[in-house]
């Protein structure tokens, strides 16, 4: 049902199950309600799409609507063209989930392989050190004051990857992954040939277990793109604002944005006059959204088989 | 001794192996840990560093948990966490499960797909970016939703100031926002039904509501169970963005919308409180991992194989 096979074994399976089906008049229903639950799920954003290309004058007047009397797509020329602001915060985005994906990978992969290792002697003392953190933490206070007084990482940049890069559930969907997939015999038969740990689990683990990685891997660049609360907590500098917390900040203060038409030599009242201040603010949540829309359907079909090893219960 | 070490040897690739992401832990979950006794401390800064202010700070035993249950907030806080996550758990298991269902049962397969991504997007949306979505509706002078109430002759409201309609829109987006990941979860385990148990229920004349009592929903229950187990543990835990982000952080919505976590955050981020924050943030931690322990036992009581750990 969640992953559909090739048209003509889809065909089959309806033909096959003919008598198992609903009848033709509930299945309209059913698509009816269906419908209208996409379209409550799907229509917000879709507005914000609209709003972002309507005409600022219009939008002043008229206020927010599905059906704008003029469109405009001032709002992306004036976001793309004056903004540093945006640019910098699109690389210390792209910056922080390419990093943070790498580095959570290597940290999660590592220690999967080395919980799905039926033999390991350790492997209890392992497992807890995982699973603990699941049940107890300490909190925000300590967590930020370790952050800031112990680590010093206020205002860095590892202040946005660190604390996001493993995460005790993707270690145990990872570990099952690895159970279900690697074969013991693959992994006893190398070591016979005198292969270490490490030489294992690069280049014989990691090679057949692409699919489980990718489905990690993408939990965390969504977790890296969508994350705005660690910035919350640990950056005040501008240049090191993620786009998530850039949206925050301009939020109440399209001035944060102006900023930038100042240093062109432009007063800061007459580039907020004639700054398409509404319609800028949706553009940029257009812009930030953009690539997680495009790689929407890359995204979901990893998602759904993660969701489907987690469910697996060991 | 000597055993351990042999047995360290022997298995030092794989300790090797895990050695990074232990140092991570021990960082990131261990240490803050040992902050916990912040809340029992009159927490200075000495100027050398964390620790040492923290073994320096003065014991004041239980005074910064007398000092919340005092305020008016402790009560808050806690009905407010607590009844919005029986909200999102009765609502979180029903409405997920009658979507997968509907979806299950829809004749169409390639339809079903379409539904399932378009519902599944708000999930991939951050809170933020949902919070402006909100705001295109609900914003007092630009907003859809005052519009339409206008132009219906009403007056208009204004949204973030007046608390008496967060509730519903704070479950409305909770669920508005996860139904479709829980759908895809629930839908998963419905499709390692075998499809067999339906055809014989079908040849003994069954009707298709009572396949579904009988067949579908009975085999979705170890699934439920372990999503009830983890969102009762979580149940003094709460969506820091839902509550935060979304309502844009208005004061006059506080009663209804501060929860444990956005309470402990702005006592932390206003500095004088770190005491009492702490002891909020101990106080939900100790419920939580009692509520889990709890849960689970009973599950494992009545019900072994389903039970988490």
């Amino acid at each position: 049902m969640v992953d559909y096979k090739s048209e003509g074994k889809e065909a089959e399976e309806v033909s096959e199950n003919k008598f198992t089906n609903i009848s033709v008049k509930s299945n309209i229903i059913l698509n009816v309600i269906l419908s209208i639950l996409a379209l409550i799920a799907i229509l917000p954003f879709i507005f914000v799409v609209i709003i972002s290309f309507t005409d600022e004058k219009i939008l002043r007047t008229n206020g927010y609507s599905f059906f704008p009397q003029k469109f405009s797509a001032d709002a992306y020329k004036y976001v793309m063209g004056g903004s540093s602001q945006l640019t910098q915060s699109y690389l210390v985005t792209i910056l922080i989930t390419v990093l943070g994906t790498i580095i959570g990978l290597l940290f999660i992969s590592t220690f999967a392989f080395v919980l799905s290792r039926r033999n390991f002697a350790f492997k209890k003392f392992f497992t807890m050190v995982v699973f603990i953190p699941m049940l107890f933490g300490g909190g925000m206070v300590s967590f930020y004051l370790i952050m800031t007084q112990v680590l010093h990482l206020k205002n860095t940049i590892w202040a946005l990857i660190l604390p996001l890069s493993v995460n005790s559930w993707y270690i145990i969907i990872l570990r099952t992954f690895f159970k279900t997939s690697v074969p013991e015999a693959v992994i006893e038969s190398a070591k016979i040939d005198g292969a270490g740990e490490l030489r294992i689990f690069f280049q014989i683990v990691l090679p057949i277990s692409l699919a489980g990685i990718a489905t990690i891997a993408l939990f965390l660049t969504l977790g890296y793109w969508n994350d705005w609360f660690n910035a919350m907590l640990f950056i005040d500098k501008e240049s090191l604002a993620p786009l998530q917390y850039m949206l925050i900040r301009i939020e109440n203060n399209m001035e944060f944005l102006s900023n930038n038409a100042t240093k062109l030599g432009v007063s800061q009242i007459l580039a907020s006059n004639s700054m398409p201040k509404e319609t800028a603010k949706m553009a940029m949540v257009v812009l930030s959204t953009a690539p997680i829309i495009f790689a929407y359907p890359f995204f979901q079909k990893y998602f759904v088989s993660g969701l489907t090893i987690g469910a697996v219960k060991e | 001794m000597r055993k351990f070490v042999k047995k360290l040897k022997a298995n030092k690739g794989l300790v090797f192996l895990a050695l990074p992401t232990t140092m991570w832990y021990i960082i990131f979950c261990y240490l803050p840990m040992i902050g916990i006794i912040l809340a029992f401390k009159n927490f200075r800064i000495n100027g050398n560093g964390f620790f040492s202010s923290l073994f320096s700070s003065e014991w004041i035993g239980f005074q910064n948990f007398q000092f919340l249950f005092k305020t008016s907030d402790a009560w808050i806080i806690t009905r407010n966490t607590v009844l919005y996550n029986l909200a999102f758990i009765v609502l979180g298991i029903v409405l997920p499960i009658i979507v997968a269902i509907m979806l299950h049962e829809l004749i169409n397969k390639r339809m079903a797909k379409v539904y399932q991504s378009a519902l599944f997007l708000p999930y991939f949306l951050s809170w933020v970016v949902v919070s402006y979505c909100l705001v295109a509706f609900l914003s007092v002078d630009k907003g859809y939703v005052n519009k339409i109430l206008i132009s219906l002759g009403k007056h208009p409201i204004s949204w973030y100031s007046e608390p008496k309609h967060w509730p519903f829109i704070i479950v409305f987006m909770s669920q508005w926002k996860g139904i479709g990941y829980n759908t895809v979860v629930y839908l998963a385990s419905m499709s390692g039904i075998d499809k067999t148990y339906y055809e014989a229920a079908m040849i003994d004349g069954a009707t298709k509501w009572q396949q579904i009592k009988y067949i579908t929903i009975p085999s979705l229950k170890p699934v439920i169970t372990i999503l009830f187990i983890l969102a009762i543990g979580k149940i003094f835990n709460a969506d820091f963005g839902l509550f935060y982000q979304l309502p844009m952080n208005s004061g006059p919505l506080y009663p209804v919308t501060n929860v444990i976590d956005t309470y402990v955050y702005r006592g932390m981020m206003s500095m004088g409180e770190l005491g009492m924050s702490a002891a909020a943030g101990l106080y939900q931690s100790v419920v939580g991992f009692v509520l889990i322990m709890v849960s689970n036992y009973i599950v494992k009581r009545y019900d072994n194989e389903n039970s988490l750990f």
